[in-house]
């Protein structure tokens, strides 16, 4: 079980990060917990300075974008077992 | 000759050869030089292959219609070219510069010397009005003067690639210069202003309370192949993005290029209407637009006679402040910060067309 955030204020981009991560966890089969954090105050706890940011399991893996998918398949890497 | 290309359709005119299936580009040279070699022969075939065009279709060359067309056909690809070309190597030069990396070289310096850095940095650093408020903050946290964010704010989505690209293609090197240099004077000019205000204490109170953070930039690892990537990349988005209105924009420009223009407007936004200028801001900021959006008013207002200072103003208000960008900074910034951060953008956006009018 992973914890994913996604973090942004509800742009496009942001969606579409969201959709991307959780189409890859379900093609992997992994199980995800996926939470949108919107409010602007939290997302600048994590310390990023471009939206929208991934989280995973507590770690910032990514700023600014939609991650390529190449990207963010290696994030579900190698947790499969 | 004959025409060795498709009519060109807008994506077909682009350089980019498709995307290679495997993960990174196989060969980075040897694929950047045959991309330039490959924009450089399409580029110099644009005039033969547009003449070639109007011949084969039944209209007078020399009729209004023929230069209409023929102005048409040479001018979205070659717009659409450039246009691809500069985003493909900006999007690799912005890879070298991530927000992250412009607040690293900007925090800890003095105001002055860094609002131009800011400014400067605004124009190669990727910036989206959707982040302009992590940025902010990004940059408050690591010791960057109030000021000098506001320089990088401004210039950021002023004075961008595809605005400079777009002025260059179709009016001109020396509006495109103007456009940039002009933008930068605002942008470092307003943030110097804005620094000097010592406004500190009007931003929200959750932005002072939150803890200042040691500036540390991670290993940049990327290699040419991947910043290649980071090229193709940000064509798709921009360039997908942009084109419809550049199509607009130069058909409004080939109706008007093939018959002949009216001064209709010069008398309303002519250099001689002082209250022009103002008019043109005070209309371009609730427009809300990329650089790309406003190209076709731009275009037409130029040339129904409108004085270039007054359309810059516009292009310039339109593109620089915006609601939807001031109602996301209202969440960092007090009332009276945002009201001084319009006036002076505003004024010095003013500022711009008066001279530009007096001058040119």
């Amino acid at each position: 079980m992973k914890n994913v955030k996604v973090l942004g204020v509800g742009c496009a981009n942001c969606k579409n990060t969201v959709k991307l991560l959780e189409t890859i966890a379900h093609e992997k089969g992994i199980e995800i917990q996926m939470e949108k954090v919107e409010d602007m105050e939290k997302i600048m706890s994590y310390g990023i300075m471009s939206t929208p940011g991934v989280v995973i399991d507590g770690q910032v893996v990514h700023a600014g974008g939609v991650p390529s998918r190449q990207k963010a398949e290696a994030w579900f890497q190698g947790t499969a077992a | 000759m004959t025409a060795v290309l498709p009519p060109p359709s807008p994506m077909a005119a682009g350089a980019i050869p498709p995307a290679p299936a495997k993960p990174a580009v196989a060969r980075p040279k040897t694929f950047l030089a045959l991309a330039a070699i490959v924009w450089a022969l399409l580029y110099s075939v644009l005039i033969p292959v547009s003449e070639a065009i109007v011949a084969a279709l039944p209209v007078d060359r020399a009729s209004h219609l023929g230069g209409a067309l023929q102005f048409f056909f040479y001018d979205t690809p070659k717009v659409l070219m450039l246009l691809t070309g500069v985003v493909f190597v900006m999007g690799m030069v912005n890879s070298y510069f991530t927000p992250e990396r412009t607040r690293a070289m900007l925090a800890g310096r003095r105001e002055g010397v860094a609002n131009l850095m800011a400014a400067s940095l605004g124009v190669v650093t990727p910036f989206c009005s959707c982040s302009a408020v992590p940025l902010f903050i990004g940059f408050v946290q690591a010791g960057v003067p109030l000021g000098v964010t506001f320089s990088f704010l401004i210039s950021a989505p002023m004075v961008n690639e595809v605005a400079l690209t777009l002025l260059f293609g179709l009016f001109g090197w020396r509006i495109a210069l103007l456009y940039m240099g002009l933008g930068l004077a605002v942008a470092i000019v307003a943030g110097w202003v804005i620094g000097h205000l010592k406004m500190e204490d009007s931003l929200e109170d959750w932005v002072s309370r939150m803890p200042k953070v040691e500036v540390r930039v991670g290993e940049d690892t990327l290699t040419l192949s991947e910043r290649i990537e980071a090229g193709q990349a940000s064509v798709r988005e921009i360039v997908g993005k942009v084109w419809p209105y550049v199509l607009v924009g130069i058909a409004v420009g080939a109706a008007i290029h093939g018959y002949v223009p009216q001064a209709f407007m010069a008398s309303i936004m002519g250099r001689d209407a002082w209250w022009s200028v103002p008019l043109a801001v005070i209309v371009g900021v609730p427009m809300y637009s990329n650089a790309a959006g406003v190209i076709p008013i731009v275009q037409a207002l130029l040339a129904k006679g409108a004085a270039l200072g007054t359309v810059l103003a516009f292009m310039m208000s339109v593109i620089a402040l915006s609601l939807p960008e001031l109602v996301i900074l209202r969440k960092v910034l007090k009332p009276r910060l945002i009201a001084t951060f319009v006036a002076v953008v505003a004024s010095g956006i003013l500022l711009v067309g008066y001279v530009f009018n007096a001058v040119l």
